[in-house]
């Protein structure tokens, strides 16, 4: 399988690859967040 | 026994009003718990517990203690947001939970002799100890001095009660430096009581074990500490609206609000870090297994879903909705401690050797629960905690 991984640096490399695209994803989600918590405030 | 105590006693248990339904129950849970205390200090561990070598800690240790000081955390969370950040429309949730704090800290402090016995030995980690490198040594430093803190925190309200106007002065000249010291010792061993996991990897379940464990406990006690005052403000609300004034009352709301959608941001934050923290031990194949859906109801039911309600609660600015959605979050941290403690440790052993509470054990969690709620409730009739005592200036 092309997945395997063998090494502790090919777990680092895939593990933190990962949390890499997570990280965008979350702080879009966490702005996002934020206007649905906040949005009626103003008015 | 003199004659007017003799009398006091006989007219008590002549008066109908005792025998309320809540004093009734009380009596009961209190008798029972009496009961099976005796037995533990007579008979030992093995007489009222189902605690072995593979499970050395109980729900004494997972709900008395863990789940305990998360949930007393309210205390640090409101002080610092009133004198440190400055928000004085919560003022007035400082007492109540500074006073649920206390008494939760109080009883941790004597949930942990039933678990560790010889209640003479407490001083021990301060004067005969194997170093102060100990996680154990730091928790049990902080929690002392927490104590103390919140003691001395509270502490205006029976002064004022008792009319000691210049101790009341000094304390609350205090209250800043106070609240700094709280804020210090809370951070420091509600991180420490996850740090006390780090020590068995194999033990426990990989999807709840992490080097970031220290930092989840931290972030779930502001949480818990966010969502018990809402919690406990709902409380007293119901059963002793009749003690607040009207200052609490219109404030009550606001609290309720401002408290959700910090807990609702908390949470999200949470939930992030909880997926990070599969993605970084590339866990996401144990999802599929047994251990895997059980961490995904505490994920989804417990973190995700108060999140969502509490955001929803605020924005339609629906006050019922965010109290439900607190006592939500408070079970949710309750059973995240269990699931540490006690369900997803020792994962691997079969389901004939896991460890399942004895009644006696529950009998004194719910003993000790109870006698929190009385003494609570006699300050609270008694001491301005949920007004303002109209002879002293507000700090």
């Amino acid at each position: 399988m092309e997945n395997e991984i063998h090494t502790l640096q090919e777990f680092y490399t895939y593990t933190k690859g990962v949390i890499y695209l997570l990280i965008p994803v979350i702080l879009a989600g966490t702005a996002g967040f934020w206007s649905f918590l906040t949005d009626r405030d103003k008015k | 026994m003199s004659e007017v105590t003799a009398a006091w006693k006989i007219n008590v248990f002549r008066d109908k009003s005792f025998y309320t339904p809540f004093n009734m129950i009380c009596g009961v849970i209190l008798i029972a718990g009496g009961l099976v205390t005796l037995l533990r200090f007579t008979g030992g561990l093995a007489s009222v517990t189902n605690l072995d070598n593979n499970y050395p800690w109980g729900i004494w240790i997972g709900f008395d203690l863990l789940a305990g000081v998360a949930l007393a955390a309210g205390g640090y969370v409101t002080s610092a947001a009133v004198y440190i950040f400055g928000m004085k429309r919560f003022h007035s949730a400082v007492r109540p939970a500074i006073l649920t704090g206390f008494l939760g800290y109080a009883l941790v402090v004597v949930a942990l002799h039933y678990d560790v016995g010889r209640p003479w030995r407490l001083p021990y980690p301060f004067i005969m100890q194997q170093g102060t490198t100990s996680v154990l040594f730091e928790v049990a430093a902080c929690v002392a001095l927490y104590l103390t803190v919140l003691f001395i925190e509270f502490s205006p309200a029976a002064m004022e009660w008792l009319g000691l106007r210049r101790a009341r002065r000094i304390v609350v000249k205090l209250t800043m430096i106070l609240t700094i010291f709280g804020v210090i010792l809370s951070t420091l061993h509600q991180s420490s009581l996850g740090a006390l996991f780090l020590i068995a990897p194999s033990k426990l379940h990989p999807l709840w074990y992490s080097n970031y464990l220290p930092v989840y406990f931290f972030i779930t006690s502001i949480i818990a500490g966010l969502s018990m005052v809402i919690f406990e403000s709902a409380m007293s609300h119901r059963y002793l609206g009749h003690k607040m004034d009207d200052t609490h009352k219109k404030e009550a709301e606001g609290v309720t609000l401002g408290f959700g959608k910090a807990a609702a941001f908390v949470l999200f934050g949470y939930f992030s870090i909880k997926v990070m923290g599969i993605a970084a031990g590339n866990h996401w194949n144990l999802l599929a297994t047994n251990y895997g859906i059980w961490y995904l109801v505490e994920l989804l039911g417990f973190v995700g879903l108060p999140c969502y309600l509490y955001a929803v609660g605020v924005r339609d600015k629906n006050i019922k909705l965010i109290k439900w959605t607190s006592a939500l979050t408070v079970l949710g941290i309750v059973l995240n401690r269990f699931n540490i403690c006690l369900i997803a440790f020792n994962w691997y052993l079969p389901s004939d050797q896991k460890y399942f509470p004895h009644w006696m054990e529950i009998v004194i969690s719910v003993f000790l629960v109870t006698v929190g709620v009385i003494i609570f409730r006699f300050i609270v009739t008694r001491m301005p905690v949920l007004y303002e005592h109209p002879d002293y200036e507000a700090h």
